[in-house]
């Protein structure tokens, strides 16, 4: 991708964004004086507040890139992600779950576990999600040091270390509270930042029904514009469920209804939303009650409206690239220079030599590791410039000629295409933003947990909440430390992305059985819990290696036992991986736990069980202020939503 | 707790928006730079929006840090 030059302005909107967040963490110093303040903010955050800081801890720029990336390769069906695998569980969690997390005055999630069942559920559970936060972490800043590279030029190592050196600043300063204001301040900047990024785009693709137009060329031949090859009924990428009930031949997702509802809709979504710490904690540094509940209800109220700013730009990129408006296309994998350098000789030798062009093609796909296009290349042959250009201009070319697309480059190249300096810098400080608070997240939920479920739990018990305060501190470090590690990892290995999304799968997946049982059936044993869960994490590796999407060779994606059966599509497969492995956990724990004996008296469990606590008593809040009918007019809004682009 | 978030966000896009207000009028008559966005002049426009949206929070906050502190919503039961 081209690299882009910033003005003046733009520099001075980034240095503002990075005073403002430090700034911010200084100014909160001076409030923290206990453990609780700096771990769990002292549960003093107004509602608003935690509610933004809710859906902006979620919407890291993995997110951010990645629905664009996806409404560029599906469509608007991207937006189930959303509508059917988010809002119902955010919904949830506020009515049925705050209570107990609340209520409980547990301070994570896994403390949750211990005081529900036992040390062993909370350890699995503390563990997994500490390692997996850590990754995700890493994840976050390696995509910001890259991105920074590609478009600005910067060093890799410069942008991670400055980066983490920025964000480690003000959480060690600030906390979580910290690390919540700036989230919501990030949430403002990515809003602020794409919307009118999204506005120009419409406008420039002649605005919704000349869209759909477009996209309907996009869904008779997708691989006219890099997308995986297809043929699909014309609304497949402009209606959100036409092609998904059409079944899995008719969506380029690949999946089918149940998939879709059962596997992303229930399982996957409410084991995120419900039982994920990053997010649940800032519902639970909410000031009361009745905040805590409303949290997740008013982070709904953006989720909704989300696919306008991100899933949108991806598909007008695809209607932009389908139509070539002033040239653009989908942009292209960007392969390193070192590496491009490799491949002039091969042109060179095939330009004097008059070769053949697919056999050049060949050769320099097995250079860089990367296909090209044959008619581009033909053209650089033929063309008598060729011999006699400098080798910069012929790398730029064979750049140019690469057939593999970055789609997570697909938000960039409109920014790049619609921004002039002044809305640029706001745009990729947005960017920018979002990427450091979901560093900034990951890494107050580790605080968290490691210091309270693991630390405090485990290895140093009864000491004063001034050493406890401490080491939330110095985690802070270790933990951006830790990051740092996983961003390399990740950078260097290029296995590791899909490994760690594939544990996260795994993790993900049986979690929420457990809670359920846990919150709404007092049966539940400890025992139960801790063997179903390690089953349902167990059942998703095996179901794993026993099964394969269509295109697949058996190994990282899957069937490298044997493949017993094959899907669709990677999301098929992922979906019923999902299914299958809360199904088993489900089963077991109710199972186990029937002939286990509970080891937990009624009166430990008072607040912790649906049918053991006492209804909540009515706060004096106005009839529509109180969660359940919140809950229900969003509901309604969502299913509004989805009759709307049906 | 102690600060009150809307300070900072209030003074952030208020400078960013002033700043993007003031460059926007200074390059309005600079076709090349707006062609990009479709000959709109979007820094003197969308820094307006933001200038607004700024003010507006440091109006809130302003408020809030008026109103005596028995009557600010601290009085909450848990």
């Amino acid at each position: 991708m081209q690299q882009t030059q910033l003005g003046v302005i733009d520099y001075v909107t980034l240095a503002l964004y990075v005073v403002f967040v430090i700034g911010i963490g200084f100014a909160l110093k001076r409030y923290l004086k206990s453990s609780s303040e700096f771990l769990t903010a002292g549960r003093s955050i107004p509602a608003w507040v935690t509610g933004l800081a809710f859906i902006s801890a979620n919407l890291g720029a993995l997110e951010l890139v990645g629905m664009t990336a996806s409404g560029a390769k599906y469509g608007i069906a991207t937006c189930h992600f959303y509508w059917v695998g988010a809002i119902p569980a955010m919904l949830f969690l506020a009515v049925f779950m705050m209570p107990f997390y609340y209520g409980s005055k547990a301070r994570s999630v896994p403390e949750y576990l211990k005081m529900r069942f036992d040390e062993r559920t909370r350890a699995l559970n503390s563990i997994s999600f500490a390692v997996m936060t850590l990754f995700a972490s890493g994840i976050s800043m390696n995509a910001l040091a890259k991105l920074l590279h590609q478009l600005l030029g910067w060093e890799y190592n410069t942008s991670l270390w400055i980066c983490s050196a920025i964000v480690a600043l003000y959480v060690f300063k600030g906390g979580l509270t910290s690390a919540i204001y700036t989230e919501v301040l990030q949430f403002f900047m990515i809003v602020l930042g794409f919307a009118p990024v999204v506005y120009l785009g419409l406008k420039d693709v002649g605005g919704w029904d000349a869209l759909t137009k477009n996209l309907s060329q996009v869904a008779a031949r997708p691989e006219s514009i890099g997308l995986a090859p297809g043929h699909y009924a014309s609304d497949a990428w402009s209606s959100a469920w036409h092609p998904i009930l059409g079944g899995a031949t008719q969506n380029p997702m690949g999946i089918n209804v149940f998939a879709m509802i059962y596997g992303l809709g229930f399982v996957l979504s409410f084991g995120y939303w419900c039982t994920n710490f990053l997010v649940v904690q800032r519902a639970m540094a909410a000031r009361n009650m009745g905040a805590a509940r409303r949290t997740p209800l008013i982070a709904a109220v953006p989720k909704m409206l989300f696919p306008a700013l991100v899933i949108l730009p991806g598909m007008i990129a695809a209607s932009l690239a389908i139509t070539a408006k002033d040239g653009y296309r989908l942009p292209p994998k960007p392969i390193d220079y070192a590496i491009l350098e490799k491949a002039v000789p091969i042109i060179q030798k095939g330009a004097e030599q008059h070769s053949d062009p697919a056999v050049v093609a060949k050769d320099i796909k097995a250079a860089i590791d990367a296909d090209v296009r044959p008619d581009k290349i033909d053209a650089l042959l033929k063309d008598p410039a060729t011999a006699s250009a400098p080798s910069a201009k012929i790398r730029d070319e064979i750049q140019g000629a690469v057939k593999d697309i970055n789609f997570d480059g697909v938000i960039l190249s409109l920014v790049q295409r619609y921004c002039p300096p002044g809305l640029l810098g706001l745009a990729l400080t947005g960017l920018l933003a979002s990427f450091m608070s979901g560093m900034a997240g990951n890494v107050t939920a580790f605080n968290t947990v490691w210091t309270y479920d693991l630390y405090q739990a485990y290895m140093v018990k009864n000491r004063s909440d001034d050493h406890y305060m401490w080491m939330g501190r110095f985690i802070t470090i270790v933990g951006i430390g830790l990051s740092i590690v996983c961003a390399y990892l990740v950078s260097q290995w290029s296995n590791a992305m899909d490994i760690i999304q594939l544990v996260f799968g795994f993790v993900n997946a049986p979690l929420f059985a457990t809670f359920l049982l846990g919150m709404f059936w007092r049966r539940t044993t400890g025992t139960g819990a801790f063997l179903g869960l390690l089953a349902g994490t167990g059942t998703s590796a095996l179901f794993h290696a026993l099964t394969l999407a269509e295109g697949n060779v058996p190994g990282m994606k899957g069937g490298y036992l044997s493949v017993v059966k094959t899907f669709p599509s990677d999301m098929a497969q992922n979906f019923y991986l999902a299914a299958f492995a809360f199904t088993v956990c489900f089963v077991l724990t109710a199972g186990i736990s029937l002939v286990t004996a509970q080891n937990k008296t009624d009166e430990q469990l008072k607040g912790l069980v649906y049918s053991l606590t006492p209804k909540l008593k009515d706060e004096g809040e106005a009839w529509y202020a109180k969660p359940a009918t919140l809950a229900i007019i969003l509901l309604a809004a969502c299913v509004v939503l989805n009759l709307i682009f049906m | 707790m102690g600060l009150d978030i809307r300070w900072p966000i209030g003074g952030l896009f208020s400078l960013i928006g002033l700043m993007m207000l003031v460059f926007g009028a200074v390059t309005s008559s600079n076709a090349e730079l707006y062609k990009r966005s479709l000959g709109i002049n979007v820094n003197i426009c969308w820094g307006s929006v933001l200038v607004v949206f700024g003010f507006a929070m440091l109006g809130m906050a302003w408020r809030a840090a008026k109103m005596p502190l028995a009557t600010a919503p601290a009085a909450d039961k848990k």
